[in-house]
């Protein structure tokens, strides 16, 4: 597009055009990461978010059984859909980035950015997880699959951004986190399986069938745009951070064209 | 002549530092290339590029036919790298060690053992543990391993240091030896006149790039660097 | 690929037999470790029906100095780059220094049942010492694949020694689960049967042909440059 741009992308990095804007040419434009689509984006989000602490906080009934604290539920399942989707995301750009077909830096961002945002719903999910358990049946934790494995995905996951910052070339650092990340695909289904059949054989996993909750319409309409709205949220949040990511490894490049320069003149040349 | 290696404005990268920042050469089959240049200039990155294990950021680059940007793993056989780590594990003999590395590309006993006789080691030090062996023993050792590779290329990073005067004659002779068989050989080092005896030619590695430091009738003299 | 697996198991095994690492520290490790847990622990009622969990959370241990030990070797010299600069296949030192690790592995679980005999008061008996058996061996090929496969990755980065744990405990967490309730099992312990273990050692089954097939294709990638 100008000089800039291929200044701050050489060719051996980015092979593939982003769905969106090229982040690159974001750069150039403008010092920020946001663009239109973004925007609007953004905007479907904060509508969306709106939307949920109207139903959920207000218009949605309470349950039968738990009273007002069902309404954590909204938050609770929007957080873990996100925290599924986003370990998938990874798994699926870290197989894009190693394919050779596809393979391209962005993928690797797009995976890193994906486990960062992932990590952090992680967290809010075991968070609220925590609170509901303690006000619905007065535990905070209950050792069934799913929340093990919750658990467990998300201390791989802490693992897998260690592994990202271990440093090294962009393409060390992407082929090494692509493997680890595929490894991570292996391992957690397994780890679910286990814990199923671990709990399955002891009796006390009664605890379970409290947290099934009797569905009111409305609050399935409400769980609904909890979706929605934390699917909105993420997007929103891995583009950014991608983006923010492909600024990083740009200035990373135009350090290298500068310390070549510096390099190359301690020849004297 | 054949041409064993090739770069063209090489770039290689060690975390976020060009170690070599457009370096470009051509060997033949049969050279001696001596590496001089002081330290921190790129020397051993140059040779670990040559050996395929360092990859190449931009540029071009051939060794032995084999495509340094796509096809690393290809040149490995091919070539035998001494480092400034010996490679060696502490708790097994000289034998061992040396019947280990030979074995990972086929060679027989018997190569194994003209390679530690070449290097003198065949006798009293065989059965040592390389723990006890003193810095130059432990050098030797692993000239030893690499020569049982019978590689057609052979990168020596500052093979000279700790060895005494009847092993640098041994390993002169041996490297030698090796290039009327066919191999072509590189080296780093700072002795330039041992080294600069023994080679058929000289390059400065300055600043992550390279020059020739032989005067020639069609070139100047060579420029004083930095350092 | 198998014939340098052969030969680097081999390598492996011989360093261990001379510098006698295992034998010499990693068993008495192993074994204050068993009789912390029975200082921890209140009764010995808990600590007999809680054995065969004990055992393996002692090979877990265990099995992070062994994977730091069996790279460290690797690392001191050079000579994992200098595998690598030898072309050496990747996927035949995984499976070598895997090989190597589950033997020592093996002696190590050996130990750790005696011991569980002896201070546990843990009772074998001949109706499943086949599932026992089985057991074993399926878990120690299962954690000594992984452990190569992380240790590999961890070896020579910075931080390693703390982030080998971070990477490999997660994983093993399924092995833990199924070779404890399959042990239990084959022991009698807590009212199991014998009957009951089956299922956890298709498990046990399952870890391992994920990852001797995922660690063989991972392994290159992660230690290359």
């Amino acid at each position: 597009m100008t000089e800039i741009e291929t200044s701050a992308a050489p060719a051996s990095e980015t092979n593939i055009k982003p769905p969106n804007a090229s982040p690159v040419e974001v750069v150039s434009r403008r010092p920020s990461t946001g663009t239109p689509f973004t925007r609007i984006l953004g905007i479907a989000t904060l509508v969306s978010m709106a939307l949920l602490v109207l139903f959920g906080l207000f218009l949605s009934p309470e349950d039968i059984v738990q009273g007002e604290s069902v309404r954590i539920l909204y938050i609770h399942v929007g957080t873990v859909w996100v925290a599924y989707v986003a370990f998938g995301l990874t798994a699926l750009s870290s197989l894009a980035f190693l394919w050779k077909r596809t393979t391209s830096l962005t993928w690797d961002r797009i995976a890193g950015a994906s486990a960062e945002v992932g990590v952090l719903f992680m967290a809010l999910t075991l968070f609220a997880g925590a609170i509901w358990g303690r006000l619905s049946w007065g535990k905070f934790w209950v050792w069934d699959a799913r929340v093990t494995t919750t658990a467990f995905l998300f201390i791989t996951y802490i693992g897998y951004l260690a592994v990202r910052g271990l440093g090294g070339s962009h393409q060390q650092r992407g082929r090494r986190s692509a493997v680890v990340a595929l490894l991570a695909v292996l391992e957690i289904p397994l780890v679910h399986f286990s814990v199923k059949l671990w709990r399955g054989l002891h009796q006390d996993g009664s605890v379970s069938d409290t947290t099934k909750v009797k569905l009111h319409d409305l609050m399935l309409f409400s769980l609904f745009i909890s979706l929605i709205a934390f699917t909105l949220l993420f997007v929103w949040l891995v583009i950014h951070r991608q983006r923010v990511l492909a600024m990083q490894d740009a200035m990373d490049d135009k350090g290298l064209d500068y310390a070549l320069e510096q390099r190359r003149s301690e020849a004297g040349l | 002549m054949e041409i064993v290696v090739h770069l063209s404005n090489a770039v290689a990268v060690l975390g976020q530092f060009p170690v070599l920042a457009g370096a470009s050469i051509t060997v033949e089959r049969g050279e001696i290339l001596l590496l001089q240049g002081p330290n921190g200039a790129g020397k051993t990155s140059l040779l670990r590029l040559f050996a395929g294990l360092l990859p190449l950021a931009r540029g071009e680059g051939t060794v032995l036919g084999c495509d340094l940007r796509t096809n690393r793993q290809g040149v490995r056989k091919r070539v035998g790298l001494l480092g400034h780590a010996n490679g060696l594990y502490s708790d097994l003999t000289v034998r061992e060690n040396v019947r280990f590395w030979g074995s990972t590309i086929g060679a027989t006993d018997s190569e194994v053992d003209a390679a530690m006789v070449r290097m003198g080691l065949a006798q009293r030090l065989k059965d040592v543990q390389v723990a006890k062996l003193s810095a130059g023993q432990k050098r030797r050792t692993a000239l030893a391993c690499l020569i049982a590779r019978r590689a057609e290329l052979w990168l020596l990073d500052e093979p000279h240091a700790g060895l005494d005067a009847a092993g640098r004659d041994e390993l002169d002779a041996t490297l030698r030896e090796a290039t009327v068989a066919g191999a072509t050989i590189i080296v780093a080092s700072h002795e330039l006149e041992r080294a600069g005896a023994l080679a058929s030619r000289l390059v400065e590695v300055v600043g992550g790039q390279i020059r020739e430091a032989q005067p020639s009738p069609d070139r100047g003299a060579p420029s004083k660097a930095a350092g | 690929m198998f014939r340098v697996a052969r030969l680097i198991a081999a390598k492996d095994l011989r360093i261990e037999v001379r510098s006698r690492v295992v034998t010499n520290q990693v068993l008495p490790f192993a074994t204050i470790v068993m009789v912390m847990f029975a200082f921890a622990l209140k009764t010995d009622e808990v600590v007999e029906k809680v054995a065969p969990g004990l055992v393996w959370l002692a090979t877990l241990f265990s099995l992070l100095i062994l994977v730091q030990r069996a790279f460290a070797v690797e690392t001191a010299d050079g000579a994992t780059e200098a595998m690598r600069a030898a072309g050496v296949d990747p996927a035949g030192i995984f499976l070598g220094k895997a090989l190597a690790l589950a033997a020592q592995l093996a002696v190590l679980e050996l130990l750790l049942l005696i011991l569980a005999v002896v201070l546990y008061s843990a009772k074998l008996h001949a109706g499943g010492i086949v599932l026992l058996v089985t057991t074993l061996l399926a878990a120690t090929c299962g954690l000594a694949l992984v452990g190569t496969l992380y240790g590999g990755l961890a070896a020579g980065v910075r931080g390693r020694e703390t982030l080998l744990p971070l990477l490999l405990l997660p994983v093993v967490a399924p092995v833990l689960i199924g070779a404890t309730r399959a042990t239990e099992a084959a022991l009698g312990t807590s009212g199991a049967v014998v009957s009951d273990g089956w299922p956890w050692l298709g498990l046990l089954g399952v870890f391992v042909a994920l990852f001797s097939v995922g660690g063989t294709l991972a392994f290159g990638p992660l230690i290359e440059e």
